[in-house]
This record gives structure tokens, C-alpha cells and sequence, in this order.
């Protein structure tokens, strides 16, 4: 599915002294199939940006489109809308409370008034794309471990089989192995589906090795948009807005300064391990 | 004796069914024994459900050891009439800032704690002054604490413990939900603790490089100490540390990945510095 952000602002606090831009004229076009890394200090603006997207905020002004369609305009179906924009909150697993970790998934496409053998079915795929095996299905979601109930909970959000993909910091709190399955995971299921994935973090790693493009938001505008590369090769930028480069631009910007003739443009191990061994032959 | 001392300390939770008997137990600590020095910058790593979280609600008697012992500054933690005295020594800050703070202004929120210890007024408003102070934070004290980011948030909190004058603060993930500013923030707050101040300081978290600077680390798996040593042991082991679903910090498994290429660099780098260094070096002896 494709999304159009046209002009749009929100307002928080209205009509009180406190009042103030949470979105000041967002303007973002994200493609079919992208998979997309927002990042922005905390209150920058991108969950408020994000809840747009599936209707949970209207804009005060602006416009939505998803594929092409109108959010606001009158007559669009919002239920449909949920569905489609798949929404991962922070710790979503605060929000099982089924019996087992089988009825818990039903329960989004069951609202959908689905037939059960359809909504049986959505449920086992789902639970396999996010690395779920069987002999867990019928357990307690409250005994499995952090990191699979998370992962229990992204199926619940996968069920509604969503066009886009969206999830607020899915790893925190989370150890470092759980972090990276669950992102291998996530990267899997969009080149295998196509689906549009947005990912909110906080770990510059993590964005570095697996989404094609960042969106920078700062005091709620977007700051920088573009590749990986392209994005934290403005290391000073990041900085003052209170985030940062990949460890690994650090380490090659370090080198330059030492009289290395290594690329930059380093963000992740691999390519600056590469670029060293090369600048040592 | 150290500031805090566990001896064979095990827990076990009790699994009940519905209607409250108990149908068995797991072991979240599985004895345990460790002994903190005085002003030591202590780590913990360990997956999710390794038991650090509850070997941590030790260390200030919100749990007590089904079997062993565990001291607080010489105190036993199993004794009822000295738990106060042991939560002033072992101050407590946990994952999410949002929990742990009540007042409605930052500097009263900060003085929650010495007040309830019966501090004469004209003392908890020096203690709140030092406290907000220590952690960067003095210029907000007349905030909202709900108006503020993260980091400042957790540093409210750790301020909040630092007036109670504990000798000892056990930080339970506090970065987890902070973006890196914040998590700078506080990381650098709880060093300077550490180093000005000399508190004992216990940090448990999931991201490596928070801690190369500590004293000594301990790394848990299935309620054991599975690995101990400094910073610089414990991350030259990238595998076994894989194998304990943790990580080493990206400049350490970067060195690593040169290593196994054939470069020669030395086991157990922890920082950009070292690292750029010692390529510096190799590339001289090439010349």
C-alpha cells in the first residue's frame, strides 16, 4: 500500500496557553513495499505522526492518502482503514489476554467477522511468519518468554493481514538476540509479502542494517529523508537534534581523521570491516 | 565485606493454577554468589529471563533468598526490622520513568523520599539542591515532570534515590526506553556518580557499550553467573556471548570480524579509540 502525507498539522492542547505543533505541514510519499526507519528524539513528533496514519488522530489540517485514497473524506470505511494499517504499539505484549497464544491472535480477525476456518488460517500463517511453532499455540501468552510474546502480539496485528506494517520500537527492551530475530524477522516478512513496513526506533544500529530508507522528524518536521548512507553521512545534524550516527560512521570518520583513505559512508560492521581491510592491502 | 554480598543466594516463583495451590516452581536464581566492593561500577547482563531483574530486587529486599543470603551493607536482607535501613543503603531505579514518578513538580518528587525518612525540611531542600544538581538537572526543578523527555525523566528518578543518601544504586535497565540522547544522559549521570560521588553502582541493561567502563561484569544465564570478569575479558569472548543471546559492542565485533580476516589486532577492543589506534599501529609496522 502507498501512503501520501499531504500539509498536515496537529495541534496538541488546543485553545490552552500550552498549545503547540505536534506536526507542522508534514509532507512524505512512501512507496508501495518500502520498508522505512523514523527516528527522532522523544517528542519529536513521529508517533503522533504514526497514529495519523491508521485514523487513531485526524490532522487539524492536511491530508492522508492511502493508495491513493482520501483517510478523512467522508464515506471512507475506517474499519477497513484499521485493518489495513497495521499498528504495533510499544510493549504490545501488555496487551495479550487470551487463554492461549492461538485464541489470542483470533482475536482481531474474528472482529473482522471472518468465517472461523478463514480467521483459523490467517491465525497459523501469522504465527509462523513471526517464528512461532506450534507446540506453543495452545499455551498461556503469560508463560512464554519477552521476546515471544512480542512476537505473539505482532501476529495479532499480522492476522488482520494489514497493507502497511507499523511498529513503535518493537525491540525495547529487549536482549540482543530477541532484538535481531525479531527484525530479521520483520525484514522476511516484507520482502516476502511486499508489504509497507514502518519502523520507529531508537537504535541507529538497527535502522542502519535493515530498512531502505529514514525519515528524520524533529519538532514535528521531517529533517532528513533518504538511504542510510545518505542520512548519516550528516553526522553533526543527528547530533544536534539528540540522536546520533551508527557506531561504525564513528569509527570510520576516526580513521579518516588518522590518515585512512576509507569511505565514510560506512553504517554498518560489515561494510566498514571491509572498507578497513581494503585501506590496509 | 562489600557493600552487598550474595552467598548461594537461590529464588524460586511458585506457578499456582486457578484456584491457588501450587503446581510447581521455577528457579529464576540459581545460586548465586557475588561480593560488591565499595564503589565499584558493577554490570549484569543476561538474556530476557537469565534472572537478573530478580537477582536485582535483591540487592534492596524486594525479594528475599528462599535459600542463601544476601547483605546489604552488612545487613541482612531476610530481617524485617532492618529493611528500611537497607533500602536507604540500596536505592532502587527501574525500566520506565513514568512509574516511578509522583510528584507534581520535580523538585518535590525529588524530596519524596527524604521526607518520608523524617528529615528536617530545611535538609531535604539541601539534598533535592545536590541531588538535581549531580545529575544535570538542577535548572528543571520547577518542571512538570510529565513536560519532560526521557532521559530528564529517569534522571528525576535517579535524583529521587540520591537523596535518600544511599551508598548503593541498582539500576534495572534504565535506558531501555530512551532514545540516545537520554541514553547518554543518564549513562553519564550515573558515572559521575560513581566516579565524584563514589556510590556502588549496579546497572543491568542490554546495551553493550553502556557498559566498557565498568569495574567487573557478570553475566547471567538460567539464574547462574555464567561469565565474570572486566569489560575487556567478558567482550573478547564473542562467541560464547552469542551463544548467551548477547552481543559485543559494534567496535568490538568489528575488530573481531578484522581478526578473523587476518588482521592482527588484539583480543577484546572496547572503544573507537582503540581500535583506530591500533590499525594506526599495523599500518606503521606495513610501512
Amino acid at each position: 500500500m502507498s501512503i501520501l502525507v499531504d500539509h498536515v498539522t496537529y495541534l496538541y492542547e488546543t485553545g490552552t496557553p500550552l498549545e503547540h505543533k505536534a506536526l507542522d505541514e508534514v509532507c512524505l510519499e512512501i512507496k508501495d513495499g518500502q520498508f522505512v526507519g523514523i527516528i527522532g528524539h522523544t517528542g519529536s513528533g513521529k508517533s503522533t505522526l504514526m497514529q495519523h496514519l491508521n485514523g487513531l488522530l485526524k490532522a487539524h489540517s492536511g491530508h492522508i492518502y492511502l493508495d491513493g485514497e482520501d483517510i478523512d473524506a467522508p464515506g471512507y470505511p475506517k474499519k477497513k482503514l484499521r485493518s489495513q494499517v497495521g499498528l504495533v504499539f510499544q510493549y504490545p505484549e501488555h496487551q495479550l489476554f487470551e487463554v492461549d497464544v492461538f485464541t489470542d491472535v483470533c482475536f482481531g480477525p474474528k472482529n473482522l467477522g471472518l468465517p472461523k476456518e478463514e480467521v483459523e488460517e490467517r491465525v497459523r500463517k501469522a504465527l509462523l511468519q513471526v517464528g512461532i511453532p506450534e507446540e506453543y499455540w495452545k499455551q498461556s501468552p503469560f508463560e512464554i518468554s519477552g521476546g515471544q510474546k512480542r512476537r505473539v502480539a505482532i501476529a495479532g496485528v499480522l492476522a488482520m493481514q494489514p497493507g502497511v506494517l507499523i511498529l513503535d520500537e518493537p525491540t525495547a527492551g529487549l536482549d540482543p538476540k530477541g532484538r535481531r530475530e525479531i527484525l530479521d524477522q520483520i525484514k522476511k516478512l516484507q520482502t516476502q509479502t511486499g508489504m509497507t513496513v514502518l519502523l520507529v526506533s531508537h537504535s541507529m544500529e538497527d535502522v542502519a542494517e535493515y530498512v531502505d530508507r529514514i525519515v528524520v522528524m524533529n519538532r514535528g518536521k521531517i529533517l532528513l529523508d533518504g538511504a542510510p548512507k545518505e542520512v548519516f553521512c550528516h553526522v553533526e545534524e543527528l547530533e544536534g537534534v539528540g540522536l546520533a550516527a551508527p557506531q561504525m560512521t564513528y569509527v570510520m570518520r576516526a580513521l579518516r581523521k588518522r590518515g585512512f583513505d576509507v569511505d565514510e559512508d560506512a553504517i554498518t560492521v560489515e561494510e566498514a570491516a571491509a572498507g578497513i581491510l581494503r585501506a590496509l592491502s | 565485606m562489600g557493600i552487598i554480598r550474595a552467598l548461594d543466594v537461590v529464588y524460586e516463583y511458585l506457578k499456582r493454577d486457578d484456584d491457588g495451590n501450587v503446581t510447581g516452581s521455577i528457579r529464576a536464581v540459581d545460586g548465586v554468589s557475588l561480593d560488591v566492593a565499595p564503589g565499584d561500577f558493577i554490570a549484569i547482563l543476561g538474556h530476557n529471563g537469565s534472572g537478573k531483574s530478580t537477582l536485582a530486587k535483591h540487592m534492596n529486599a524486594i525479594l528475599t533468598p528462599t535459600e542463601g543470603c544476601v547483605w546489604v551493607d552488612g545487613k541482612d536482607t531476610r530481617s524485617e526490622e532492618e529493611v528500611w535501613d537497607i533500602r536507604r543503603s540500596a536505592g532502587m531505579v527501574f525500566q520506565n520513568p513514568d512509574n516511578q514518578i509522583i510528584g507534581q513538580v520535580v523538585e518535590e518528587d525529588v524530596g519524596f523520599g527524604p521526607e518520608n525518612m523524617g528529615v528536617p525540611t530545611k535538609e531535604i531542600w539541601e539534598r533535592v539542591e545536590e541531588s538535581l544538581k549531580a545529575v544535570g538537572i538542577y535548572e528543571l526543578r520547577k518542571a512538570s515532570p510529565n513536560k519532560l523527555s526521557g532521559g530528564q525523566k529517569q534522571r528525576v528518578s535517579i535524583a529521587g534515590v540520591l537523596a535518600m543518601h544511599p551508598k548503593c544504586i541498582v539500576l534495572d535497565e534504565p535506558t531501555a526506553m530512551l532514545d540516545p540522547n537520554g541514553r547518554k544522559e543518564v549513562i553519564r549521570a550515573v558515572r559521575a556518580l560513581n566516579d565524584v560521588e563514589g556510590i556502588t553502582i549496579i546497572l543491568i541493561t542490554h546495551y553493550m557499550e553502556e557498559i566498557v567502563h565498568a569495574d567487573k561484569v557478570f553475566v547471567m544465564d538460567h539464574g547462574e553467573i555464567a561469565m565474570q570478569g572486566t569489560p575487556r575479558e567478558i567482550f573478547s569472548q564473542v562467541e560464547k556471548l552469542k551463544e548467551l543471546r548477547l552481543d559485543v559492542p559494534q567496535v568490538t565485533l568489528l575488530a573481531y570480524e578484522l581478526q578473523q580476516r587476518g588482521v592482527a589486532l588484539p583480543d577484546g577492543i572496547l572503544t573507537i579509540e582503540e581500535l583506530v589506534e591500533e590499525i594506526g599501529r599495523l599500518k606503521e609496522c606495513q610501512s
